[in-house]
Protein backbone atom coordinates (compact mmCIF):
# COMPACT_ATOMS: atom_id res chain seq x y z
CA UNK A 1 0.00 0.00 0.00
CA UNK A 2 1.58 3.41 -1.07
CA UNK A 3 1.82 6.03 1.95
CA UNK A 4 -0.57 7.99 0.41
CA UNK A 5 -3.30 5.30 0.60
CA UNK A 6 -2.16 4.55 3.93
CA UNK A 7 -2.98 8.20 5.00
CA UNK A 8 -6.11 8.60 3.07
CA UNK A 9 -7.15 5.49 4.94
CA UNK A 10 -6.50 6.65 8.27
CA UNK A 11 -8.20 9.73 7.40
CA UNK A 12 -11.10 8.18 7.00
CA UNK A 13 -11.02 5.97 10.34
CA UNK A 14 -10.65 6.71 14.10
CA UNK A 15 -8.20 5.17 16.05
CA UNK A 16 -8.78 1.71 18.20
CA UNK A 17 -7.38 3.70 21.62
CA UNK A 18 -10.19 6.54 20.77
CA UNK A 19 -12.69 3.91 21.22
CA UNK A 20 -13.53 5.34 24.78
CA UNK A 21 -14.03 2.15 25.71
CA UNK A 22 -11.95 -0.95 28.01
CA UNK A 23 -11.39 0.48 31.79
CA UNK A 24 -11.86 3.42 33.52
CA UNK A 25 -12.18 5.15 29.91
CA UNK A 26 -14.39 8.12 31.84
CA UNK A 27 -10.88 9.54 32.85
CA UNK A 28 -8.15 7.80 31.22
CA UNK A 29 -8.54 7.82 27.54
CA UNK A 30 -4.96 5.23 26.59
CA UNK A 31 -2.47 3.44 28.18
CA UNK A 32 0.97 3.43 25.97
CA UNK A 33 4.06 1.45 26.21
CA UNK A 34 7.07 2.54 24.23
CA UNK A 35 10.41 -0.05 23.99
CA UNK A 36 13.67 1.75 22.59
CA UNK A 37 15.63 -0.57 20.98
CA UNK A 38 19.23 -0.55 18.85
CA UNK A 39 20.49 -2.66 16.18
CA UNK A 40 24.00 -4.23 17.23
CA UNK A 41 25.11 -3.69 13.89
CA UNK A 42 24.65 -0.03 13.35
CA UNK A 43 26.08 3.43 15.13
CA UNK A 44 22.97 5.08 16.75
CA UNK A 45 21.49 7.68 14.90
CA UNK A 46 23.75 10.43 15.55
CA UNK A 47 26.44 8.73 13.81
CA UNK A 48 24.85 7.41 11.39
CA UNK A 49 25.80 8.07 7.79
CA UNK A 50 22.87 8.88 5.32
CA UNK A 51 24.31 5.04 4.06
CA UNK A 52 23.51 3.48 7.22
CA UNK A 53 20.12 5.26 7.99
CA UNK A 54 18.99 3.29 4.29
CA UNK A 55 20.39 0.35 5.30
CA UNK A 56 19.12 0.10 8.93
CA UNK A 57 15.73 0.72 7.17
CA UNK A 58 16.22 -1.64 4.62
CA UNK A 59 16.88 -4.12 7.35
CA UNK A 60 14.30 -3.94 9.17
CA UNK A 61 11.43 -3.96 6.80
CA UNK A 62 13.25 -6.94 4.60
CA UNK A 63 13.49 -9.07 8.11
CA UNK A 64 10.22 -8.20 8.90
CA UNK A 65 8.18 -8.53 6.30
CA UNK A 66 7.91 -12.60 6.61
CA UNK A 67 6.80 -12.46 9.81
CA UNK A 68 3.28 -13.89 9.53
CA UNK A 69 2.60 -11.79 12.82
CA UNK A 70 3.45 -8.27 11.39
CA UNK A 71 2.41 -9.11 7.52
CA UNK A 72 -0.80 -6.89 8.13
CA UNK A 73 1.35 -3.89 9.00
CA UNK A 74 1.27 -0.81 6.58
CA UNK A 75 4.83 0.82 6.02
CA UNK A 76 4.85 4.95 5.55
CA UNK A 77 8.07 6.31 4.26
CA UNK A 78 8.12 9.57 6.76
CA UNK A 79 11.03 10.94 4.73
CA UNK A 80 9.26 11.31 1.42
CA UNK A 81 5.93 12.49 2.90
CA UNK A 82 4.45 16.48 3.10
CA UNK A 83 5.30 18.28 6.19
CA UNK A 84 1.65 18.26 6.28
CA UNK A 85 1.47 14.59 6.41
CA UNK A 86 3.97 14.18 8.77
CA UNK A 87 2.31 16.53 11.11
CA UNK A 88 -0.95 14.23 10.28
CA UNK A 89 0.71 11.20 12.31
CA UNK A 90 1.96 12.98 15.27
CA UNK A 91 -1.44 14.06 15.94
CA UNK A 92 -2.72 10.57 15.44
CA UNK A 93 0.19 9.82 17.93
CA UNK A 94 1.36 7.40 15.52
CA UNK A 95 5.40 9.38 15.32
CA UNK A 96 6.66 11.57 17.75
CA UNK A 97 7.58 15.08 16.99
CA UNK A 98 11.28 13.84 16.97
CA UNK A 99 10.92 11.42 14.02
CA UNK A 100 8.58 13.82 11.99
CA UNK A 101 11.00 16.72 12.51
CA UNK A 102 14.23 15.00 11.41
CA UNK A 103 16.43 14.61 8.58
CA UNK A 104 17.33 11.36 6.43
CA UNK A 105 15.57 7.97 5.85
CA UNK A 106 12.91 7.19 8.64
CA UNK A 107 9.75 5.17 8.65
CA UNK A 108 6.62 3.89 10.52
CA UNK A 109 5.11 0.99 10.29
CA UNK A 110 1.83 0.89 11.52
CA UNK A 111 -1.00 -1.59 12.11
CA UNK A 112 -4.51 -1.27 10.23
CA UNK A 113 -6.51 -0.72 13.88
CA UNK A 114 -3.83 2.09 15.37
CA UNK A 115 -2.76 0.07 18.31
CA UNK A 116 0.84 -0.29 17.11
CA UNK A 117 3.23 1.53 15.68
CA UNK A 118 6.76 0.84 14.85
CA UNK A 119 9.13 3.92 13.97
CA UNK A 120 12.34 3.33 12.43
CA UNK A 121 15.19 5.75 13.08
CA UNK A 122 14.30 8.34 15.50
CA UNK A 123 16.41 8.75 18.37
CA UNK A 124 17.27 4.94 18.57
CA UNK A 125 16.97 2.72 15.63
CA UNK A 126 13.81 1.10 16.71
CA UNK A 127 10.83 2.62 19.21
CA UNK A 128 7.87 0.26 19.51
CA UNK A 129 4.66 1.51 20.71
CA UNK A 130 1.53 -0.29 21.64
CA UNK A 131 -1.85 1.85 22.17
CA UNK A 132 -4.37 0.64 24.46
CA UNK A 133 -8.02 2.01 25.15
CA UNK A 134 -8.42 3.01 28.79
CA UNK A 135 -6.30 2.00 31.67
CA UNK A 136 -5.00 -1.70 30.33
CA UNK A 137 -1.40 -1.79 30.82
CA UNK A 138 -1.13 -5.26 31.72
CA UNK A 139 -2.61 -6.22 27.94
CA UNK A 140 -0.44 -3.13 26.33
CA UNK A 141 2.99 -4.97 28.19
CA UNK A 142 1.58 -8.67 27.19
CA UNK A 143 1.08 -7.41 23.20
CA UNK A 144 4.48 -5.41 23.32
CA UNK A 145 6.59 -8.32 25.10
CA UNK A 146 5.43 -10.47 21.81
CA UNK A 147 6.18 -7.97 19.68
CA UNK A 148 9.64 -7.95 20.78
CA UNK A 149 10.11 -11.01 20.82
CA UNK A 150 9.24 -11.34 17.31
CA UNK A 151 11.71 -8.39 16.08
CA UNK A 152 14.55 -10.10 18.72
CA UNK A 153 14.30 -13.14 16.86
CA UNK A 154 15.25 -11.67 13.52
CA UNK A 155 17.48 -8.46 14.69
CA UNK A 156 20.58 -8.32 16.58
CA UNK A 157 20.11 -5.79 19.32
CA UNK A 158 22.70 -4.06 21.31
CA UNK A 159 22.46 -5.67 24.60
CA UNK A 160 24.89 -5.38 27.63
CA UNK A 161 24.95 -7.64 30.26
CA UNK A 162 24.89 -5.41 33.14
CA UNK A 163 23.31 -2.41 31.95
CA UNK A 164 20.46 -4.15 29.43
CA UNK A 165 19.47 -2.84 26.38
CA UNK A 166 21.67 0.14 25.13
CA UNK A 167 20.11 3.27 23.87
CA UNK A 168 21.12 6.31 22.30
CA UNK A 169 20.57 8.46 25.65
CA UNK A 170 21.25 7.25 28.92
CA UNK A 171 18.24 8.36 30.45
CA UNK A 172 16.33 5.17 28.45
CA UNK A 173 19.52 2.43 29.18
CA UNK A 174 18.41 -0.83 30.66
CA UNK A 175 14.43 -1.84 29.75
CA UNK A 176 14.21 1.26 27.18
CA UNK A 177 10.47 1.32 28.38
CA UNK A 178 8.56 4.67 28.94
CA UNK A 179 4.58 3.50 30.44
CA UNK A 180 2.59 6.48 29.92
CA UNK A 181 -1.39 6.47 30.73
CA UNK A 182 -3.22 9.39 29.20
CA UNK A 183 -5.42 11.25 31.65
CA UNK A 184 -8.52 13.37 31.50
CA UNK A 185 -8.50 15.89 34.34
CA UNK A 186 -10.88 18.97 34.03
CA UNK A 187 -12.09 19.00 37.56
CA UNK A 188 -8.64 18.84 38.89
CA UNK A 189 -7.59 21.82 36.96
CA UNK A 190 -10.82 23.98 37.62
CA UNK A 191 -10.75 23.12 41.86
CA UNK A 192 -7.13 24.02 41.16
CA UNK A 193 -5.32 21.31 42.63
CA UNK A 194 -3.42 19.60 39.84
CA UNK A 195 0.12 21.31 40.79
CA UNK A 196 -0.11 19.54 44.05
CA UNK A 197 -1.39 16.14 43.11
CA UNK A 198 1.62 16.50 40.49
CA UNK A 199 3.98 17.23 42.88
CA UNK A 200 3.76 14.50 44.62
CA UNK A 201 3.87 11.97 41.71
CA UNK A 202 7.36 13.60 40.59
CA UNK A 203 8.65 12.66 44.40
CA UNK A 204 8.47 9.26 43.34
CA UNK A 205 9.96 9.61 39.93
CA UNK A 206 7.17 9.84 37.65
CA UNK A 207 6.65 12.41 35.09
CA UNK A 208 3.69 14.58 34.10
CA UNK A 209 3.87 16.29 30.19
CA UNK A 210 0.80 17.32 28.16
CA UNK A 211 -0.80 15.69 25.35
CA UNK A 212 2.16 15.07 22.92
CA UNK A 213 4.75 14.65 25.39
CA UNK A 214 7.64 16.06 25.91
CA UNK A 215 8.03 20.10 26.43
CA UNK A 216 4.01 19.77 24.81
CA UNK A 217 1.21 21.93 26.54
CA UNK A 218 -1.37 20.37 27.94
CA UNK A 219 -4.24 20.82 25.91
CA UNK A 220 -7.62 20.16 26.67
CA UNK A 221 -6.89 18.77 30.43
CA UNK A 222 -4.76 15.83 29.00
CA UNK A 223 -2.00 15.01 31.06
CA UNK A 224 0.16 12.37 30.47
CA UNK A 225 1.82 10.45 33.35
CA UNK A 226 4.79 7.88 32.99
CA UNK A 227 7.95 6.65 34.51
CA UNK A 228 11.40 8.41 34.51
CA UNK A 229 13.53 5.51 35.45
CA UNK A 230 14.21 2.30 33.28
CA UNK A 231 17.19 0.71 35.15
CA UNK A 232 17.38 -1.36 37.66
CA UNK A 233 13.32 -2.39 37.86
CA UNK A 234 11.89 -4.98 35.97
CA UNK A 235 9.44 -3.84 33.27
CA UNK A 236 6.53 -5.57 35.66
CA UNK A 237 7.68 -3.36 38.48
CA UNK A 238 7.92 -0.02 36.09
CA UNK A 239 4.61 -1.12 34.60
CA UNK A 240 3.06 -1.19 38.61
CA UNK A 241 4.50 2.02 39.39
CA UNK A 242 2.27 3.95 37.00
CA UNK A 243 -0.11 1.34 37.50
CA UNK A 244 -0.45 2.06 41.05
CA UNK A 245 -0.75 6.01 40.88
CA UNK A 246 -3.59 5.75 37.96
CA UNK A 247 -6.36 4.87 40.13
CA UNK A 248 -5.49 7.53 43.44
CA UNK A 249 -5.43 10.37 39.70
CA UNK A 250 -8.69 8.96 39.03
CA UNK A 251 -10.28 9.04 42.53
CA UNK A 252 -9.43 12.53 42.89
CA UNK A 253 -10.77 13.37 39.81
CA UNK A 254 -13.82 11.98 41.03
CA UNK A 255 -14.04 13.27 43.82
CA UNK A 256 -13.28 16.88 42.31
CA UNK A 257 -16.05 16.44 40.24
CA UNK A 258 -18.87 15.47 42.52
CA UNK A 259 -17.68 18.18 44.66
CA UNK A 260 -17.87 20.36 41.70
CA UNK A 261 -21.34 18.87 41.35
CA UNK A 262 -22.82 18.71 45.16
CA UNK A 263 -21.17 22.53 45.71
CA UNK A 264 -22.46 24.74 42.41
CA UNK A 265 -24.48 22.07 39.96
CA UNK A 266 -26.11 25.01 37.96
CA UNK A 267 -22.97 26.46 37.07
CA UNK A 268 -21.59 23.23 36.32
CA UNK A 269 -24.42 22.23 34.00
CA UNK A 270 -24.82 26.05 32.55
CA UNK A 271 -20.44 25.69 31.92
CA UNK A 272 -21.23 22.42 29.86
CA UNK A 273 -24.19 23.68 28.09
CA UNK A 274 -22.31 26.86 27.08
CA UNK A 275 -19.78 24.68 25.87
CA UNK A 276 -21.39 22.52 23.80
CA UNK A 277 -24.04 25.17 22.64
CA UNK A 278 -20.40 27.13 21.37
CA UNK A 279 -19.35 23.89 19.78
CA UNK A 280 -22.44 23.65 17.97
CA UNK A 281 -23.27 26.98 16.46
CA UNK A 282 -19.40 28.65 16.27
CA UNK A 283 -19.01 30.01 12.73
CA UNK A 284 -15.28 30.15 13.15
CA UNK A 285 -12.96 28.47 16.36
CA UNK A 286 -9.65 28.12 17.00
CA UNK A 287 -7.92 24.74 18.09
CA UNK A 288 -7.21 25.78 21.73
CA UNK A 289 -10.56 26.91 22.03
CA UNK A 290 -11.88 23.61 20.37
CA UNK A 291 -10.50 21.57 22.61
CA UNK A 292 -11.38 23.81 25.77
CA UNK A 293 -14.97 23.76 25.25
CA UNK A 294 -14.73 19.80 24.33
CA UNK A 295 -13.61 19.19 27.28
CA UNK A 296 -16.18 20.46 29.66
CA UNK A 297 -18.49 18.52 27.06
CA UNK A 298 -16.45 15.28 27.77
CA UNK A 299 -16.87 15.87 31.51
CA UNK A 300 -20.71 16.90 30.97
CA UNK A 301 -21.56 13.78 29.37
CA UNK A 302 -19.38 11.47 31.97
CA UNK A 303 -21.39 13.48 34.53
CA UNK A 304 -24.57 12.60 32.36
CA UNK A 305 -25.32 16.15 32.00
CA UNK A 306 -25.36 16.04 28.40
CA UNK A 307 -26.80 12.70 27.37
CA UNK A 308 -27.38 13.00 23.73
CA UNK A 309 -23.38 12.46 22.76
CA UNK A 310 -21.18 9.37 23.22
CA UNK A 311 -17.58 9.95 24.50
CA UNK A 312 -16.07 7.98 21.29
CA UNK A 313 -17.55 11.53 19.30
CA UNK A 314 -15.71 13.72 21.38
CA UNK A 315 -12.52 11.51 21.80
CA UNK A 316 -12.86 11.75 17.75
CA UNK A 317 -13.32 15.37 17.70
CA UNK A 318 -10.33 15.80 19.75
CA UNK A 319 -8.29 14.44 17.25
CA UNK A 320 -9.69 15.32 14.09
CA UNK A 321 -10.02 19.07 14.40
CA UNK A 322 -6.42 19.30 14.92
CA UNK A 323 -4.33 21.24 12.38
CA UNK A 324 -3.15 18.63 9.82
CA UNK A 325 -5.98 16.26 10.35
CA UNK A 326 -8.84 19.24 9.14
CA UNK A 327 -6.52 19.93 6.52
CA UNK A 328 -6.45 16.47 5.12
CA UNK A 329 -10.00 16.18 5.92
CA UNK A 330 -10.47 19.07 3.90
CA UNK A 331 -8.16 18.06 1.05
CA UNK A 332 -5.96 21.07 0.73
CA UNK A 333 -3.72 22.87 2.22
CA UNK A 334 -5.81 25.85 4.45
CA UNK A 335 -4.52 29.06 6.24
CA UNK A 336 -5.11 29.62 9.86
CA UNK A 337 -8.60 32.05 8.98
CA UNK A 338 -9.63 29.17 6.75
CA UNK A 339 -9.01 26.64 9.01
CA UNK A 340 -11.04 28.08 11.54
CA UNK A 341 -14.27 28.24 9.65
CA UNK A 342 -13.58 24.57 8.55
CA UNK A 343 -13.14 23.79 11.70
CA UNK A 344 -16.63 25.38 12.87
CA UNK A 345 -17.53 23.67 10.14
CA UNK A 346 -16.79 19.94 10.96
CA UNK A 347 -17.94 20.38 14.57
CA UNK A 348 -21.23 21.25 13.55
CA UNK A 349 -21.75 18.51 11.34
CA UNK A 350 -20.31 15.60 13.56
CA UNK A 351 -22.07 16.90 17.03
CA UNK A 352 -25.30 16.78 14.76
CA UNK A 353 -24.74 13.21 13.67
CA UNK A 354 -23.32 12.14 16.87
CA UNK A 355 -26.45 13.41 18.22
CA UNK A 356 -28.66 11.36 15.53
CA UNK A 357 -26.54 8.35 16.20
CA UNK A 358 -26.43 8.39 19.91
CA UNK A 359 -29.87 8.72 21.02
CA UNK A 360 -32.68 11.07 20.97
CA UNK A 361 -33.42 12.67 23.91
CA UNK A 362 -31.61 16.22 23.50
CA UNK A 363 -31.03 18.37 26.87
CA UNK B 1 15.64 18.48 26.18
CA UNK B 2 16.69 21.87 25.87
CA UNK B 3 18.72 23.45 29.15
CA UNK B 4 16.29 24.90 30.88
CA UNK B 5 18.10 28.41 30.80
CA UNK B 6 19.03 28.52 27.26
CA UNK B 7 18.45 26.75 23.94
CA UNK B 8 21.39 23.92 24.54
CA UNK B 9 20.68 20.65 24.80
CA UNK B 10 20.29 19.37 28.69
CA UNK B 11 23.57 17.33 28.97
CA UNK B 12 23.30 17.56 32.44
CA UNK B 13 19.88 16.38 34.69
CA UNK B 14 19.88 17.43 37.95
CA UNK B 15 17.71 16.35 40.99
CA UNK B 16 18.44 18.54 43.99
CA UNK B 17 16.99 16.73 46.96
CA UNK B 18 18.57 19.20 49.90
CA UNK B 19 15.28 21.58 49.73
CA UNK B 20 11.97 20.75 50.90
CA UNK B 21 10.78 19.30 47.80
CA UNK B 22 12.82 17.48 45.62
CA UNK B 23 13.50 19.80 42.33
CA UNK B 24 14.27 18.68 38.71
CA UNK B 25 17.15 20.29 36.72
CA UNK B 26 18.04 19.97 32.70
CA UNK B 27 20.79 21.84 32.20
CA UNK B 28 23.22 22.37 29.45
CA UNK B 29 27.31 22.29 30.62
CA UNK B 30 27.81 25.94 30.97
CA UNK B 31 24.60 26.30 32.91
CA UNK B 32 25.60 22.96 34.94
CA UNK B 33 29.13 24.49 36.03
CA UNK B 34 27.58 27.77 36.82
CA UNK B 35 24.68 26.12 39.17
CA UNK B 36 27.36 24.06 40.37
CA UNK B 37 29.88 26.52 41.58
CA UNK B 38 27.67 28.35 43.32
CA UNK B 39 28.83 28.45 46.46
CA UNK B 40 25.70 27.70 48.64
CA UNK B 41 23.94 25.38 46.24
CA UNK B 42 27.42 22.84 45.61
CA UNK B 43 28.25 22.89 49.81
CA UNK B 44 24.94 21.71 50.73
CA UNK B 45 24.48 19.42 48.23
CA UNK B 46 25.12 15.48 50.05
CA UNK B 47 27.79 13.76 47.38
CA UNK B 48 24.71 10.96 46.92
CA UNK B 49 22.77 13.39 44.67
CA UNK B 50 23.27 14.13 41.46
CA UNK B 51 24.22 17.44 41.91
CA UNK B 52 27.34 15.92 44.45
CA UNK B 53 28.10 13.03 41.54
CA UNK B 54 28.32 15.70 38.73
CA UNK B 55 30.29 18.10 41.00
CA UNK B 56 33.19 15.10 41.52
CA UNK B 57 33.11 14.72 37.77
CA UNK B 58 33.15 18.62 36.84
CA UNK B 59 35.52 19.88 39.92
CA UNK B 60 36.68 17.37 42.35
CA UNK B 61 40.47 16.63 41.28
CA UNK B 62 40.22 17.66 37.65
CA UNK B 63 42.03 20.74 36.58
CA UNK B 64 40.87 22.49 33.17
CA UNK B 65 43.83 20.28 31.88
CA UNK B 66 42.44 17.08 33.08
CA UNK B 67 38.77 17.82 31.95
CA UNK B 68 40.50 18.43 28.32
CA UNK B 69 41.61 15.45 28.46
CA UNK B 70 38.64 13.46 29.60
CA UNK B 71 36.93 15.83 26.81
CA UNK B 72 39.29 14.56 23.96
CA UNK B 73 38.69 10.79 24.73
CA UNK B 74 37.06 9.09 21.43
CA UNK B 75 35.16 5.47 21.66
CA UNK B 76 37.27 3.53 19.69
CA UNK B 77 34.37 1.95 17.44
CA UNK B 78 32.55 4.83 16.72
CA UNK B 79 35.01 7.54 16.87
CA UNK B 80 32.46 9.93 19.17
CA UNK B 81 34.35 12.04 21.86
CA UNK B 82 33.26 12.82 24.81
CA UNK B 83 32.99 16.41 24.53
CA UNK B 84 30.24 15.58 21.68
CA UNK B 85 27.98 13.34 23.96
CA UNK B 86 28.60 15.89 26.75
CA UNK B 87 27.44 18.81 24.47
CA UNK B 88 24.62 17.16 22.66
CA UNK B 89 23.48 14.40 25.43
CA UNK B 90 23.21 11.00 22.87
CA UNK B 91 25.96 8.91 22.25
CA UNK B 92 27.46 7.29 18.88
CA UNK B 93 27.11 3.62 19.43
CA UNK B 94 26.30 1.01 21.47
CA UNK B 95 29.96 0.45 22.61
CA UNK B 96 30.30 3.86 24.17
CA UNK B 97 28.87 2.68 26.93
CA UNK B 98 32.20 0.57 27.60
CA UNK B 99 34.74 3.15 26.51
CA UNK B 100 33.71 5.69 28.64
CA UNK B 101 32.14 3.68 31.58
CA UNK B 102 34.00 5.57 34.58
CA UNK B 103 32.15 8.93 33.13
CA UNK B 104 29.18 7.51 32.39
CA UNK B 105 28.28 5.64 35.46
CA UNK B 106 27.64 8.40 38.19
CA UNK B 107 25.26 9.87 35.72
CA UNK B 108 23.35 6.79 35.02
CA UNK B 109 23.53 6.08 38.90
CA UNK B 110 22.25 9.21 39.75
CA UNK B 111 19.78 9.14 36.08
CA UNK B 112 18.71 5.63 37.78
CA UNK B 113 19.54 5.49 40.56
CA UNK B 114 21.10 1.68 39.63
CA UNK B 115 23.29 0.76 37.66
CA UNK B 116 22.19 -2.99 37.20
CA UNK B 117 19.47 -3.81 34.71
CA UNK B 118 16.98 -6.46 36.05
CA UNK B 119 14.54 -6.63 33.80
CA UNK B 120 13.80 -8.52 30.40
CA UNK B 121 16.83 -10.36 28.96
CA UNK B 122 17.60 -11.53 24.99
CA UNK B 123 16.70 -14.56 24.06
CA UNK B 124 19.72 -15.54 22.85
CA UNK B 125 22.95 -15.18 24.66
CA UNK B 126 24.39 -11.37 24.20
CA UNK B 127 27.81 -11.68 23.20
CA UNK B 128 30.43 -9.10 24.56
CA UNK B 129 30.02 -5.10 23.29
CA UNK B 130 33.04 -5.68 21.48
CA UNK B 131 31.82 -8.61 19.20
CA UNK B 132 28.44 -7.07 18.75
CA UNK B 133 30.01 -3.88 17.54
CA UNK B 134 32.80 -5.17 15.32
CA UNK B 135 30.91 -4.37 12.18
CA UNK B 136 30.50 -0.64 13.22
CA UNK B 137 34.29 -0.88 13.95
CA UNK B 138 35.55 -2.55 10.63
CA UNK B 139 33.07 -0.12 8.67
CA UNK B 140 34.69 2.88 9.97
CA UNK B 141 37.96 1.63 9.45
CA UNK B 142 36.78 0.89 5.92
CA UNK B 143 35.86 4.30 5.81
CA UNK B 144 39.35 5.51 6.78
CA UNK B 145 41.48 3.79 4.51
CA UNK B 146 39.69 4.79 1.16
CA UNK B 147 39.89 7.93 3.01
CA UNK B 148 43.92 7.42 3.39
CA UNK B 149 43.52 5.87 -0.38
CA UNK B 150 44.67 2.43 1.31
CA UNK B 151 42.65 0.46 -1.06
CA UNK B 152 44.37 -2.90 -0.43
CA UNK B 153 43.25 -2.55 3.18
CA UNK B 154 39.97 -1.20 2.60
CA UNK B 155 39.56 -4.29 0.67
CA UNK B 156 40.40 -6.70 2.99
CA UNK B 157 38.52 -4.89 5.58
CA UNK B 158 35.34 -5.12 3.16
CA UNK B 159 35.72 -9.11 3.02
CA UNK B 160 35.65 -9.05 6.78
CA UNK B 161 32.82 -7.03 6.66
CA UNK B 162 30.97 -9.54 3.99
CA UNK B 163 31.90 -12.61 6.01
CA UNK B 164 30.61 -10.84 9.09
CA UNK B 165 27.23 -9.42 7.36
CA UNK B 166 26.46 -12.89 5.86
CA UNK B 167 27.18 -15.07 9.35
CA UNK B 168 24.74 -12.31 10.63
CA UNK B 169 21.92 -12.80 7.86
CA UNK B 170 22.42 -16.47 8.32
CA UNK B 171 21.61 -16.24 12.24
CA UNK B 172 19.07 -14.41 11.90
CA UNK B 173 17.12 -15.79 9.71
Amino acid sequence: MKSNETLNRLTGQCGEWLRGSGPESDIVISSRIRLARNLADFPFIRKCTPHDRSAIERTVREKLLPAKELSQLMYVNVDGLENLDRQFLVERQLISRELAESVGARSVAIDEQEKFSLMVNEEDHLRIQVMKSGLDLDQAWEQINEIDDILEARLRYAFHRRLGYLTACPTNVGTGMRVSVMVHLPALVLTRQLDRVFRSLQKISLAVRGLYGEGSQSMGDFYQVSNQITLGRSEIDLIKQVGDVVPVLIDYERRARNLLFSQSEKDLHDRVSRAYGILCTAQTISSEETMHLLSSVRMGINLGLIRDLEIPTINQLFIHTQPAHLQRIHGSELDTENRNIERAIYLQRHLRQGRQADGSETN
Amino acid sequence: MKCMHCEKPATFHITELTGPEPRELHLCEDHARQYLTQPDEAESSSPATLAGAVAQQLKVGQTAEELARLDQQACPVCGITFFEFRNQGRLGCPHDYVAFESELEPLILNIHGENRHVGKLPRRAPGTIESQTELIRLRREMKEAIDREQYEHASNLRDQIRRLEDQSAGQDS
